[in-house]
């Protein structure tokens, strides 16, 4: 009964790992809201916000540690990650879909496979310059968060596996708000709603949809961030995969829906958790891909959305 | 492909007309299959070496990929992002039915149409889903697939071993006509000597021969009108009674099956097969060949397979570049020629590529297409 034992233990790393899922998905929704448009380079948006915050840590307690106290660290590589993965994600937005949006649904889509391939052989290339290879980076997640953790009810929870879900509850709690409560939110919700309406009642559509790509593209990189001090190791590659599973996570819960993309990160994370105890570790990655593609072939508009009418 | 879309029983256009652009567009696709076979040729008789027909076959097997990608994404507008898994159902068909992983050997002719259907019958296990879901949300599904595919190709050689996993099948059959095996020693026509290298970029030839006529013919016929048609308004075409499900899985089972093709193709060129060959980033590749070449563009696809292949032989030492380029070919193509360097993007039934129809094309401001309608 060993696998059995096991569970209340897989449940904490799923939701760990879904939590991540959960604020990544945030970016798709939230551009597909506004735009209904898969920025399909988002999963390297979170990349990039995995190395930036590891520059940070290497910068900080490289030369004499200038700084070595954990929460400031942390702090400050949440900060770094989410400023320039914010950044990246609305100069995406200005070169390579604003000039796409008048032309055909292939267009913008096509265009963002080839960001992707961009950012991707960027940060490699990069590597290779600066270090002489590509290999996967060491993050030193111990200068940050005391290793170890709290047991309860014989569940071990490590201190980075609550910091992950503590921070990406804290974000999305404030995103949440953001979204329900300010004047921005409300312009948002108006944009995704009809935005030539919203453009004729005095929103600036464009103005919007820059804030929309900033603030999806800062959670990506804050998830980047918290990543690389949960696995301790990143890559180039990583963006790929956390990607396409952030992106079925958006979809399991119903794209466009903000409710929905941290369900369904949390249903991918904890699913995909007991899949790797039930079954082979390796055929972790096909539940994912299989429960997406079952999802879309039941329901396509996700568990949680609601079936929209085509406009024509 | 002549039981698609029965003719409705009252023809309103006279029998005369009617029959008319067909014999036009047989004559075309002939004339322009005929182009194709004899620049083969000169290739052949031309090439200074053995690893330029090489390259020239590989030219070939990625151009009858972008032709059937074009059907898909091109002329049906359905973004498949998974398109090279069934160039690899198709090679591992062959190389699991064809080898001595399994000590099965059937024949090449057999298992050429075998692999076609199989990657066809993937086809239709992946259009299914596209049946439901609309644009991006298939470019999605198709990506999961390909990653299935891969996923399952690497990892089936436990419990039981199928696809020999990441170590790939070795030792694939070479195609054999009679008693006489392709590829195996040169053929000597008197003077004139056809290397192992050459049999294999004939068969190349002749494949995508086949495969090129029937895109341009399939491209004119009603079901190329209907993919037309659907990939500018699904409810306008839906509404003229074509049946969009039709279409699409067709779309899907064509492009599917001439990737399978392809895959048994290469097996038996290669002799060997690796899961590493049939990555995302393959997909990606053959769909940026479409891209670049035109959308909707048959000779757009060949030219898209020629530039990208010979690309990364001619700047060799940029190797680490190649998919940085191909990222930055995808954007700027887009940017500022959508509609590729040889496509058309008329949303008319014909789009003739006569010299003077692209000048006045190109004369012509661009229709300001609305992206939400």
């Amino acid at each position: 009964m060993d696998v059995l034992e096991s569970l209340p233990q897989q449940l904490v790393y799923g939701l760990a790992l879904g939590s991540v899922y959960a604020m990544i998905a945030l970016g798709y929704s939230m551009v597909y809201g506004v735009l209904e448009f898969i920025n399909f380079s988002h999963g390297e948006v979170f990349m990039v916000g995995a190395f930036a915050s590891l520059l940070t840590l290497t910068a900080l307690t490289g030369i004499g540690g200038v700084v070595s106290w954990g929460p400031v660290l942390l702090l400050l590589m949440l900060l770094a990650a989410m400023v320039a993965s914010g950044a990246l994600g609305v100069a995406v937005e200005r070169l390579a879909y604003r000039p796409l949006r008048r032309s055909s649904r292939l267009a913008p889509l096509i265009s963002a496979i080839g960001v992707s391939l961009i950012l991707q052989n960027i940060v490699m290339l990069l590597q290779v310059r600066f270090q002489g290879d590509s290999r996967p980076q060491f993050v030193a997640a111990g200068e940050v968060v005391p290793a170890g953790g709290w047991d309860v009810l014989g569940v071990r929870i490590s201190h980075t596996a609550g910091l992950v879900f503590g921070v990406s509850i804290v974000l999305m709690l404030a995103l949440g708000a953001l979204v329900t409560r300010s004047s921005l939110g409300r312009s948002m919700r108006a944009t995704a709603q009809d935005p030539e309406v919203a453009g004729l009642m005095g929103i600036n559509v464009s103005g919007v949809i820059t804030r929309t790509f900033l603030i999806g593209s800062g959670l990506a990189g804050a998830a980047g961030c918290l990543v690389a001090l949960y696995y301790t190791q990143i890559d180039y590659t990583m963006g790929f995969s956390a990607g396409i599973k952030a992106f079925a996570a958006a979809v399991l819960g119903g794209i466009g829906s903000i409710r929905g993309a941290m369900a369904g990160g949390l249903v991918l994370g904890v699913t995909e958790a007991f899949a790797a105890t039930f079954m082979s570790a390796a055929y972790k990655d096909l539940i994912a891909f299989a429960l997406l593609v079952l999802v879309l072939a039941i329901r396509p508009a996700g568990l949680l959305g609601r079936k929209t009418l085509e406009r024509v | 492909m002549t039981t698609l879309a029965p003719s409705p029983p009252v023809e309103t256009e006279p029998a005369r007309r009617a029959s008319s652009p067909d014999a036009a567009s047989r004559r075309t696709a002939a004339k322009q299959v005929g182009v194709l076979v004899a620049v083969c040729l000169l290739v052949i008789l031309a090439a200074p070496s053995d690893y330029s027909v090489r390259i020239a076959t590989l030219v070939l097997v990625y151009a009858a990929l972008a032709m059937g990608l074009n059907v898909v994404v091109g002329l049906a507008g359905l973004l498949d992002l998974g398109f090279i898994a069934f160039f690899g159902v198709g090679a591992y068909t062959y190389a699991l039915l064809a080898s001595d992983l399994h000590d099965i050997h059937l024949n090449f002719w057999v298992l050429l149409p075998v692999g076609m259907l199989v990657a066809a019958m993937l086809g239709v296990l992946v259009g299914l889903p596209a049946l439901r879901t609309h644009g991006d949300y298939l470019a999605i599904v198709t990506l999961g697939f390909g990653e299935i595919v891969f996923i399952l190709l690497v990892n089936l050689d436990r419990p039981v071993n199928i696809t020999n996993g990441p170590q790939g099948v070795l030792g694939i059959d070479l195609p054999s006509i009679g008693g006489w095996e392709v590829g195996k020693e040169g053929v000597f026509l008197g003077a004139f000597g056809l290397t192992p290298t050459m049999q294999f970029f004939v068969l190349a030839t002749l494949y995508v021969a086949a495969v090129m006529y029937c895109a341009l013919r399939l491209r004119d016929a009603r079901l190329g009108r209907a993919w037309r048609a659907m990939r500018e308004s699904e409810a306008a075409t839906s509404s003229c009674g074509v049946s969009i499900v039709r279409a699409k899985m067709s779309a899907f089972v064509f492009g599917a099956s001439v990737a399978g093709g392809a895959g048994v193709l290469t097996a038996a060129w290669y002799g060997s097969v690796f899961p590493d060959s049939f990555l995302f980033s393959e997909s990606i590749k053959v769909l940026a060949m479409v891209v670049l070449g035109g959308i909707g563009s048959v000779w757009g696809a060949l030219a898209g397979a020629l530039m990208l292949v010979l690309m990364p032989e001619l700047l060799r030492e940029f190797d680490q570049y190649r998919l940085l380029i191909f990222g930055l070919v995808l954007v700027l193509v887009m940017r500022l020629r959508p509609q590729g360097l040889f496509g058309s993007r008329s949303p008319g039934i014909r789009a003739p590529g006569t010299l003077g129809n692209r000048i006045r094309r190109r004369l012509r401001r661009p229709t300001d297409r609305g992206g939400r309608s």
